[in-house]
């Protein structure tokens, strides 16, 4: 009983001193979007359309990263190139090329399935739209280059490093 | 011009006592939110304003601008009275709390520092502060709903039973000091030592009442999240349920004042005799304190089981109250 009393005080008293050291340490919060989100390499988080150096998109209208895609939320339709307008580098081009975000869940496998590398899942993950239809990202939302500011890639991929995973006492 | 001292002064002293505990409602929630979240290495609320220091003032006008709803079958009068009485009770024990040493003098009138000093001061907060637990039945059974009801139920059960180990400690207090006026059990502590060296049980049993009392965590069964919604405040919206936090927040306020008075010597401390301006700073320093010691509980203990909750009361807190009252009255008898 004593032994219990004098036990469970003790705990509670430990339990309180643990939240006393917190209280006087530098909060973990990241103030998003006033400081930038730290984000690893291979996140995986909004769709790019690259294009080659010389300007040509690197997009051949394949359409395998719709069969590749789980939830089938890409839609491609291609078009052949002509000498007037040459899109892409090989036979024919993406005329179609449409992203439902509100489906995509973020997998890679287009980026996996893409013989020329032309989709790639970059760093960017807000997404929020005010018009559900604006969640249908189109080509041109796509092809442009972007970076948001609010993200920093970090350079270090690593693991976590096998100290902390003990159990402190 | 009688009147002036004997009805004007009393009317804006208890206006301004008003105001201040309801600013200083608005604050604490700001400050508790601030302080779990540092517990927690968070920010807490940091948008609206320098700070987040304009956060209350965007609560208040939410909650104020959100819709009245009544139940179809509640008991409409005593649902309204409920949350007042939640608040008027809270604030009504600062009729007998001496703020500082003695009254100010101004063009010929005395400003005293305690708005009615009676010589039942003690009973008198007793009394009034107990008075709350009605708001949490009659709000519980007048919203005709079963979580609000089950709360209820839980509420009056716990607030009744720590009563009486919280009685049995002010019966200490009293025993010791040889009154029940608030300005004398502060006296007896300046002129002796703070009650919290000569009652160091009746400390921590009060504390500990204080904190179910005032339906805080880890007592805070009476609003359980996760088993009755959030009580008996499930069916109150907007300003009325502000209301009940408001109660509670001020309870808190009230107990933290009562236990800077009972245990920590009021508003004594080096030089507050003479200036009482430095007895108000010493007598918030110490309430100050208390309300950081409950949040830190908040922050730091895990809510009880009911059961546990009630054992805790009847089979330690009980007795050791008891005992502490006997040999208390032993050692006087000496």
């Amino acid at each position: 009983m004593i032994n219990k009393i004098f036990g469970g005080s003790y705990q509670i008293l430990r339990a309180m001193g643990v939240t006393l050291k917190y209280l006087f340490k530098k909060p973990v919060t990241n103030q998003f979007p006033d400081e930038p989100v730290l984000v690893y390499p291979r996140f995986r988080g909004r769709h790019v359309l690259k294009r080659h150096d010389n300007g040509l998109e690197k997009c051949i209208g394949c359409a395998l990263c719709a069969a590749a895609c789980p939830t089938q939320c890409i839609r491609v339709e291609a078009a052949e190139n002509t000498e007037e307008n040459r899109r892409s580098p090989g036979e024919r081009y993406a005329d179609v090329y449409e992203i439902n975000m509100l489906r995509c869940i973020f997998c890679g496998y287009c980026a996996e399935a893409c013989p020329t590398g032309a989709i790639v899942l970059e760093h960017d993950f807000a997404l929020a739209e005010y018009d559900r239809w604006d969640a249908i990202y189109t080509q041109d939302r796509l092809l442009e280059p972007h970076e948001p500011k609010y993200i920093q890639i970090r350079d270090d991929e690593v693991f976590v490093p096998q100290e902390s995973w003990r159990v402190t006492k | 011009m009688d009147w002036i001292q004997s009805l004007l002064i009393p009317v804006v002293y208890s206006v301004i006592l008003v105001v201040m505990l309801l600013t200083g409602f608005a604050y604490l929630s700001l400050v508790e939110r601030k302080l779990v979240a540092r517990f927690t290495m968070r920010f807490g609320p940091n948008r609206a304003g320098p700070f987040g220091l304009l956060q209350p003032v965007a609560d208040a006008l939410k909650m104020m601008f959100k819709e009245e709803l009544l139940p179809t079958h509640a008991d409409k009068w005593v649902y309204l009275l409920a949350p007042m009485l939640a608040i008027s009770t809270a604030i009504i024990g600062w009729a007998v709390f001496p703020l500082t040493s003695h009254g100010l003098s101004l063009l010929g009138y005395t400003i005293p520092p305690i708005l009615a000093d009676v010589n039942v001061g003690l009973l008198y907060v007793a009394a009034v502060t107990s008075i709350g637990s009605y708001a949490v039945v009659l709000a519980g059974w007048a919203s005709d709903n079963k979580y609000s009801l089950l709360g209820a139920l839980r509420a009056s059960a716990q607030l009744v039973s720590y009563e009486l180990p919280m009685g049995l400690t002010l019966v200490a207090v009293i025993l010791v000091t040889g009154t029940m006026s608030m300005t004398k059990i502060i006296q007896f502590q300046v002129d002796h030592a703070w009650l919290i060296v000569l009652q160091p049980i009746a400390f921590i049993i009060f504390f500990v009442t204080g904190l179910a009392e005032s339906n805080r965590s880890p007592f805070d069964l009476p609003e359980t999240e996760n088993e009755l919604v959030s009580g008996f405040m499930t069916e109150y919206g907007g300003i009325r349920f502000a209301s009940f936090a408001m109660g509670e927040y001020i309870h808190v306020i009230t107990f933290s004042a009562l236990t800077a008075i009972l245990f920590l010597g009021g508003w004594s401390g080096p030089g507050a005799d003479s200036v009482p301006f430095l007895g108000l700073l010493y007598f918030f320093i110490k309430t100050a304190v208390m309300i950081f010691t409950v949040i830190w509980v908040r922050a730091s203990v895990p809510r009880v089981r009911y059961d546990q909750l009630m054992r805790f009361c009847w089979k330690f807190l009980m007795p050791l109250a008891l005992l502490n009252l006997v040999v208390t009255a032993i050692v006087i008898a000496l």
